[in-house]
This record gives C-alpha cells, structure tokens and sequence, in this order.
C-alpha cells in the first residue's frame, strides 16, 4: 500500500484516503470509526479531542471548540468572515494580523494561531492513517478549493510539511473529484464532454465548469457561494423543531446556546437520516428548561422546510452555466460532490434545470455513484498513487506554468457528412498537443472529397407546447400553476460547418471501404490533416494548416 | 458509419484556424502525466505513442519463457534411483539446469508442472513398461525441495553443478576470464550483500583492496544438512539416533571448516595471480623510489647551488678580465687617435702659412714656416686645438697665429726674439 495518502480537507469535515497497489481506493476511518471526519479540535483540561468527539464538545464545551477554520489558513483577520465561528471558539486576531482562537488548556488562556490548528488537525489526520495503513505516512496531496489564492496554498504547504507530511501536490477540489469519477467510470474518461461539477459543503458551495478532452481536464469557470452549504439545511431545520417546541411548551429554545448546540446536532442527524428513508424520529433530551423534545419528520415535511434553501442551490447552478456562457444542454453531466448532495430532492431539483439528455450522478439518482462526500478525497489518493512512481523533481517540473498552460482551441475542427452535417473531430476546448483519428467509410462513391471546417455554434430554439402535468401526491403550488401555462421554449446549441480550413480527396475507391482521418496538432501550432484508406501500402494524402 | 461526400476535392489549405486560448490544465490525472512526460522531453504525439508502444512491447517479452523445462534429462539422470534422490542434480531434474539457485518460485512451479505432464506415470505406463515412476519420485521430491526456502538454500550449499572452478594451476588463461565466475558463482553464498565484483586490469588499488579484504573476511551461509545420513526413528534405538546425529553435526562442521578452508586457498591462489598486485606492488616500489629521490632532494640543492654559484663567480671572474682587456686596448685606441689629431692640427698649423699665401708676403715664407715650427712646438694640446681650428679660416689665420703667439709669449713659454716674422 503506498504511503502517500489523499487527504481531503473541508471546514466542516476531512477525509483520507489510501490507493493500493490495483489503484483501488481505500477511505481510512478514524479510531471512532468515522470516515467523514469533522474539522474540529476541543479542549477539556489538558486533553485534546479531535473529529466526532470533539464536535460533540460543541454542547458543553463550546468556547474550547475550534470549527470552521479551514479558509482562514494564510488569511489575515480582516479577510475573514468571524460569522462561520460563531457556534464555537471565535476567531480572534493575532499579533500578526493573522487569525487565531483564543482557548482554554489545562487551566490556562492560550491563543493558538490558525497555523498551529492546521497543523494539530493535520496530525491527526496522519495518525489515523498510520493506524490504517501500518507503515509511516511520508507524503500527501491534499485537494483545497479553486478560490484558493497561492499565499493561502504556500501556508497549507508549509504546515504540513512541518509536522513530517510532505505536500507532494496541492489539487483543486472539483478535479480530484471528476478524477475519481472518471477513473471508476473508465468508459467516460476519453470521452469529450463537459462536466458541471458541485460541491456542496457545509458552510460553502462551489461550482466549476470542466472540460474533458482526451483525458485532459480544464477548469472553464468557477462560482462560489460562501453563504450556503448544509448548515443552511440544518438551520431551517432547527428553526422547524424550534417553533414545533415553542408551540408545545411556550419555551423558545433559540435563545439558549446550548439547546441550540442540541439542536443543530439533531438537526444533522434527522438530516442524515432523511437522506435514507422517508421518516425520521426527532428526539432531545432536555433541550430547554427541563422539557425533553419528541417528535418525528417525514421526508416531504422536511423538503417544504428547506425549500428555500433548495431554490438558492439550483439558481446557484443556473448562475454558474451562465457564467460559463453556455446552455444547460451543453453540459454533458453533473457531479455532485459533498455532503449535501445525499439529499435527494437536490438531485432531483437540479435535473428539472436540464434537459434529460444531461446525466446527474448522484447517490440519491444512482445507486452504483461513489459516495459525493468521499469523491474528493479518493481522487487525492488516486493523484497521489500515481505520483507516486515519478521522481520528487519530475512532480514539480510537471507543476511549472510552462507545462500545465495549454493552447486551447476555441472552436471545434471536424468535416462535413455526405448529408451536410458537422461532425466534430477535435471538440472547442481541447487542448494540444493532440492527435485524433475517427474512421468514416465512402459509400458506394468511387471518390470522396473530405472538407474540414471549423465548428459553428448556433442556438436552436424548440418551443414545446404546455403539458398539464398531475402530481402524483395530489399537492399542487399555486405559484408553479401560473408557469405551465405558458409555452415552454427548449434552448439547444448545434454545431454547424463554420469556415471552410482545407480539403482533401482520395479517389479509386472500392465502395464502403475503410477510411481514416487523422487531425494532429503539434506543440508549435502546426495542424497536419491527412486521410487514407485503411489497407496496407495505401498512400495519405496530407495537409498543413496553421492558427491565425 | 459517417460516410463521405462524393467528389473531387483538390487537396489544398483554405484559411487559417482561429487562435487558440492559453489556459491552465488540471494537473491530475494519467493522461496530465503523459502531457506532462511529453513536454518535458519534447516528444511529439506519434513519438510519445511509439516510446510507449515499445515499454509494453518489452514487458510482454520478459514474460515470455515458455520453453522453461524444456531441457531433456540424460539417460543417467532418468535411470537414478529414487531411493538415492538426494545425489541427484534437483536442478536438472526439473528441467532448470541452466538457472539453478536464480529460479523464481514462479519459475519452478511452471517447470515442475511441465516435467510432471511428461513423467507422469500414467503417460509411461500408457507407453509400456509398468516400473517407471522412479524418475517421477524424484522430480516430487525435487519440487518439495524446492518449494521449501530452507531445505532449499541447504541444496543450493551443496549443488556441485552451480561450482564453477578455478582454473588449472599450471594451464594458461587469462586472469579475469577465468576467475571472474568462480567469484560469481561464489558470492551468492555470502551473508553481506552486494559482494564486491573482481573488476578489470583497469581497477583502482582501493577497489581491489576492498575486494581482497571482503573476500578475506568472507561470511558464507552455506549449509550442509543435505548431505546428513538419514536420522532413524526413535523407536528402533535411541542410542543409535542420537549417534547418527551427533555425526551429522560433527561431519556439518567438518565439511564448513573444509569449505571456509577452500574459500581461503581460493582467494590466497587468486590474490598471488592477480596481475594487479603486482602492478600495485611495482607502483609501490617505484613511488618509494621516487619518494627517496624527492627527501635527497635537499642536499641535492645545496650541492647544486654550490655549483651554480661557483659557476657564476668564474663566469664574473672571466668577464672582468674581458672587460678589462678590452678596455685597454680601448684607450690605446684613444691615444693613438688623439696623437693622429695632433699631427693633423700640428699640420694644418705649419701649413697655415702655405694655405693663405703667407698672409701676403710670400717672400718671408722661409721665416713664417720657421716661426710655424716653432709656435707649434711650444702650444700645449688645447690650444694646439683652439688654433688649429681658427687658422682653418686663411683670412684669419695670421691674427690668430698672432693672437697665439702673444698668448705663447705672456706664459713666457716662448721668447718673442727667437721669432723672425711674428714678432
């Protein structure tokens, strides 16, 4: 088993994860058994509690529990939103300028900077997976968010390699998580698509646009939402049971931190819970003034709860597609990444935005899908496995702009079909050095003529007629009733013959013989055209072309 | 299938792609790496295809052995008695002579399988013959062999077809020819690893050095419980057991002493041919030579300087009395020429008279050339030189033999009455 290992670190929760030798991908549990491991450190006395106990230190012992401290690495306090620490130990700022958290060890006040608390973290992150693995953990590749500015990723380096964890690469979030997917889904890697990758965390939501040519993946765009994630879930939630308790008892239970700790906690259990079966229990001992809190949620009442919050996650999604510039039906799939994405009604509110040619991969859509919130630690792991065989120096001159910045083409080269169609060869967004066959055949023709242009792409707008659509559980929303009436208009890019760059023709053929044609674009920019006839000792008739 | 437009379409480039756009890739991924690899070294696609087509090549190769126990067995080796299994090559049994202790496990197996398809009782019976499967129980006790790593090493230590010998002593070969595998083949006893190799002529002093002293202190694992007589039970006799096996251990310990021995007279013979030594010792000798020569070096200098200087102050020496010599003949020169310059003024004196047509009165000329010889006479050389210069110009050659003369008179060096003109 190798001992580099993928780690995947959020604000609310990291994971590792191991590859063996086959490339199987292994996600380490803790000592507590946990997979998915809450980012949190707490205090109590001299003892220092991390993960699931000392999340649980929330209750009691919240001005000693550090959360949330994720993207306050390399920051200065100013930069920072104190609002994310609010439930445990705040965030102060430091001598340096720098963020901080003021707590309590063995009876005395101490201010760990935000360095010292990556670290201790990071710790114990590499513990549990020696515990694993059984051998020393050398090295890792630790997967950070897009907006991640290269200070703050310097910072994370340094920390880890301080405490003997040697940071052999630094991914973004989306990639190590299409990484994995694609790697368990082999078919889908060579296969030209464009992914639309979201990450719902826990107090943050990112959205990234991703090309995949050739296996060679490139981040179009990004959009990120620091304001929603699964807490949003859990507040609406803890706003739901707070006013179910108010209404039983006459006792408001949000002005109280602790039974607010109490409910937060339950609300991400039931939470949980609801993501797996369709009624869930609710049950708090004491949450406020002595009165215990028993109830139970189904799954639509829960939906109805957080419907806002659902909204805001499909416009998110809507707004990222935008700011790519391109249609829903332009996105070939969607990968939902986080802990969020195990709610089904996400998955099923986001595919109402596409067209049903677009694939979801979800838990909730899909059983078979690799669970979102381990895709991006197993795709670091993955990473880290096959960087494992190449030299440190090899890593770090891959890493340099030189190789890493590609010329892109901006628009799609292919030929035109006997019926006048474009067929694409190389796809808008591939980046070269490339070469690409495809095979076509002549018909009964006895000489064809291969003309290749450059794709154009056109919008083409199909206007379907109203369906009066029935729910199945016989509740209707006046608000949707008003939008099926109208006419509903199916936006859809088509790529059509463009410029004309060059042709070629073979001639004296047997009809429906084999032909190939073979585009290869070279490091300097210089496209090589050429067709033959799939048969020994034929002769390639060629062209060069060159970019503008 | 797509299908193509008919036609003819002439083969030409008609415009010019759009520019592409520089972005980022992500850097994850094997087909990033393979970007990656490709940039680095500069491999173009078709070459990066065809480096990566050979690797796979190259792989499938070595895992092809498929004549492995192909080897056919001697007559003698097919005849063996089974009940004497351990004097048999298990090597050759299995059809592995020609890879002995370097056999993989893998190896074996698919060997072993091999010769058990072709010896096979059931396949000898089938041809004839009822007792045949002698060679049979060898090769499954071959095989256990084999498959057990200690009983394993224990016919490794004592496989005689592995020994490669050190040449004859009194044959002719070449050194490192010769005994390079008998090194070899011997090093694969040792406990420390890697063992030095023999080297070339070319060899530093340090790592043969280091190649003498390791054989030197050579520690073999080399076993031989292989070549124990056969324990009997316990119950037949228990004195009789214990006897066998307190010989086994003492032969163990005879044959380890006997081989170490054989290990030390190796090396020794190899170390006294080795033609290195004797380049080294003669290096040696000569840079002691040499050192010897550089420590008299000292009093070689004094010695030398000595002469030097000895040298020097003859050559001084010779040098003056040239300088000398010469200078004398110089200022004999000098003498003579001014004695000439003399003669030359003293003349031009005399003949003043002559020259100006005694100054007119060409009827004393008897008593000027008379006064003449007689001014020149009493000047002295500088004035002799003063006079004769002026009298150069004839028309003022009379006032200044005149000017001469009363210069001559005033020193009373010259009685003004004795002078028949100038007076």
């Amino acid at each position: 088993m190798s001992t580099i290992i993928g780690i995947s670190f959020g604000n609310t929760s990291s994971s590792i994860a191991v590859a063996d030798n086959e490339g199987k991908v292994e996600v380490i549990a803790n000592p507590d058994g946990d997979r998915s491991i809450p980012s949190v450190l707490s205090y109590i006395g001299e003892d220092e509690y991390h993960g699931q106990q000392a999340r649980a230190q929330l209750i009691r012992n919240s001005d000693n529990t550090i959360i949330n401290f994720r993207d306050f690495i390399g920051k200065q306090f100013e930069e920072v939103n104190g609002e994310l620490t609010k439930d445990g130990s705040k965030v102060v700022k430091t001598e340096d300028g720098k963020c901080g958290f003021k707590v309590k060890i063995d009876d005395k006040e101490e201010i760990l900077s935000i360095g010292e608390v990556t670290k201790r973290h990071l710790k114990q992150l590499k513990l549990a997976a020696e515990d694993y693995i059984g051998k020393v953990v050398e090295g890792c590749v630790i997967t950070v968010p897009t907006d991640f500015n290269d200070a703050q990723r310097q910072e994370l380096t340094n920390l880890s390699n301080e405490i003997g964890l040697k940071v052999h690469q630094l991914i973004n979030e989306p990639s190590a998580a299409l990484l994995s997917y694609l790697t368990n889904n082999e078919e889908e890697y060579l296969k030209d698509q464009i992914f639309a990758v979201a990450d719902f965390g826990g107090v943050r939501t990112d959205g990234a646009i991703v090309s995949v040519r050739g296996g060679i993946m490139t981040i179009l765009t990004t959009l990120h939402d620091h304001s929603l994630g699964g807490d949003s879930f859990d507040s609406s939630l803890m706003e739901f049971f707070a006013k179910d308790f108010e209404k039983k008892f006459k006792v408001d239970p949000r002005k109280n931190k602790r039974s607010l700790a109490k409910l937060k906690n339950e609300a991400i259990t039931v939470k949980k819970t609801l993501s797996n079966v369709q009624t869930s229990s609710v049950s708090i001992e004491s949450l406020a003034e002595g009165f215990d809190y028993q109830s139970s949620i189904n799954r639509l009442r829960y939906e109805l709860t957080i419907r806002s919050t659902l909204a805001k996650t499909t416009s998110f999604v809507e707004k990222l597609i935008e700011k790519a510039k391109l249609l829903p039906s332009e996105i070939n799939k969607v990968l939902l990444v986080g802990g969020s994405s195990n709610t089904p009604k996400l998955s099923s509110e986001l595919s109402s935005i596409f067209p049903p040619s677009t694939e979801i991969i979800s838990p909730a859509l899909d059983s078979k899908a690799l669970l979102p919130n381990e895709l991006v630690c197993r795709g670091a792991a993955l990473q880290a496995a096959l960087i494992e065989s190449f030299d440190e120096d090899e890593v770090k001159e891959s890493l340099q702009p030189i190789v890493v910045n590609t010329q892109h083409l901006v628009n799609s080269i292919g030929i035109k079909s006997s019926e006048g169609k474009f067929i694409p060869i190389l796809v808008n967004e591939t980046a070269y050095p490339i070469k690409k066959s495809i095979e076509v055949t002549n018909g009964s023709s006895e000489s064809v003529s291969i003309e290749f242009y450059e794709g154009k792409k056109i919008v083409k707008e199909t206007i379907l007629e109203p369906v009066k659509q029935v729910y199945s559980d016989g509740e209707e929303f006046s608000d949707d009733s008003d939008e099926e009436e109208e006419p509903e208009i199916i936006k859809e890019a088509v790529e059509e013959c463009g410029t004309l760059l060059g042709s070629l023709s073979l001639k004296d053929l047997k009809p429906d013989s084999k032909l190939e044609i073979i585009i290869n674009i070279t490091q300097d920019g210089k496209l090589h055209l050429s067709s033959r006839e799939l048969k020994i000792g034929s002769v390639a008739t060629k062209v060069e072309l060159s970019f503008k | 299938m797509i299908v193509l437009p008919a036609g003819q379409a002439e083969t030409s480039a008609k415009a010019q792609v759009t520019a592409p756009i520089r972005r980022p890739i992500e850097p994850v991924g094997r087909f990033f790496l393979s970007h990656a690899t490709r940039t680095l070294r500069g491999h173009t696609w078709s070459e990066y295809e065809k480096i990566e087509a050979e690797k796979n090549v190259q792989q499938i190769e070595t895992n092809e052995d498929e004549d492995l126990g192909d080897e056919e067995q001697s007559e003698d080796l097919l005849a063996h008695d089974p009940r004497d299994w351990k004097t048999a090559d298990l090597y050759a049994v299995l059809g592995l002579s020609h890879l002995r202790w370097r056999a993989t496990e893998d190896q074996i197996r698919r060997a072993h399988r091999k010769q058990v398809l072709k010896h096979h009782p059931d396949k000898k019976s089938a041809s004839g013959g009822l007792d045949q499967d002698g060679f049979f129980k060898i090769i499954q006790k071959a095989f256990e062999v084999m498959l057990d790593s200690t009983k394993r090493l224990q016919f490794d230590s004592v496989d005689e077809g592995a020994d490669v010998l050190p040449p004859t002593p009194k044959s002719k070969y070449d050194f490192f020819e010769a005994w390079a595998p008998v090194f070899e083949s011997e090093s694969r006893f040792s406990k420390k690893k890697p063992v030095p190799s023999l080297g070339t002529l070319e060899s530093s002093k340090d790592e043969v050095d280091k190649f003498y002293s390791f054989w030197g202190k050579f520690d073999s694992w080399k076993t031989f419980e292989f070549k124990d007589e056969d324990v009997p039970d316990d119950t037949a006799n228990r004195d009789h057991k214990r006897y066998i096996e307190r010989k086994n251990v003492a032969a163990r310990k005879k044959l380890k002493q006997e081989d170490n021995k054989r290990v030390i007279d190796l090396v020794e013979r190899a170390y006294s041919e080795d033609p290195r030594i004797k380049m080294f010792k003669e290096a040696a000798k000569k840079e002691k030579e040499q050192k010897k020569w550089e420590r008299e070096a000292g009093s070689r200098k004094a010695a030398e300087e000595a002469a030097a200087k000895k040298a020097a102050e003859e050559e001084a020496a010779k040098k003056a009395a040239e300088e000398a010599a010469a200078s004398k003949v110089n200022s004999k020169k000098a003498k003579e020429a001014a004695k000439n310059a003399k003669k030359k003024q003293k003349r031009a004196i005399r003949g003043c008279g002559k020259d100006s047509d005694y100054f007119g009165d060409a009827g004393k000329s008897a008593d000027i050339d008379a006064d003449l010889d007689m001014i020149v006479d009493k000047l002295d050389d500088l004035q002799l030189a003063s006079v004769a210069g002026k009298v150069a110009d004839k028309s003022a050659a009379k006032a200044a033999i005149e000017e001469a003369v009363s210069e001559l008179s005033g020193a009373s060096k010259l009685d003004k009455s004795l002078l028949k003109y100038f007076n």
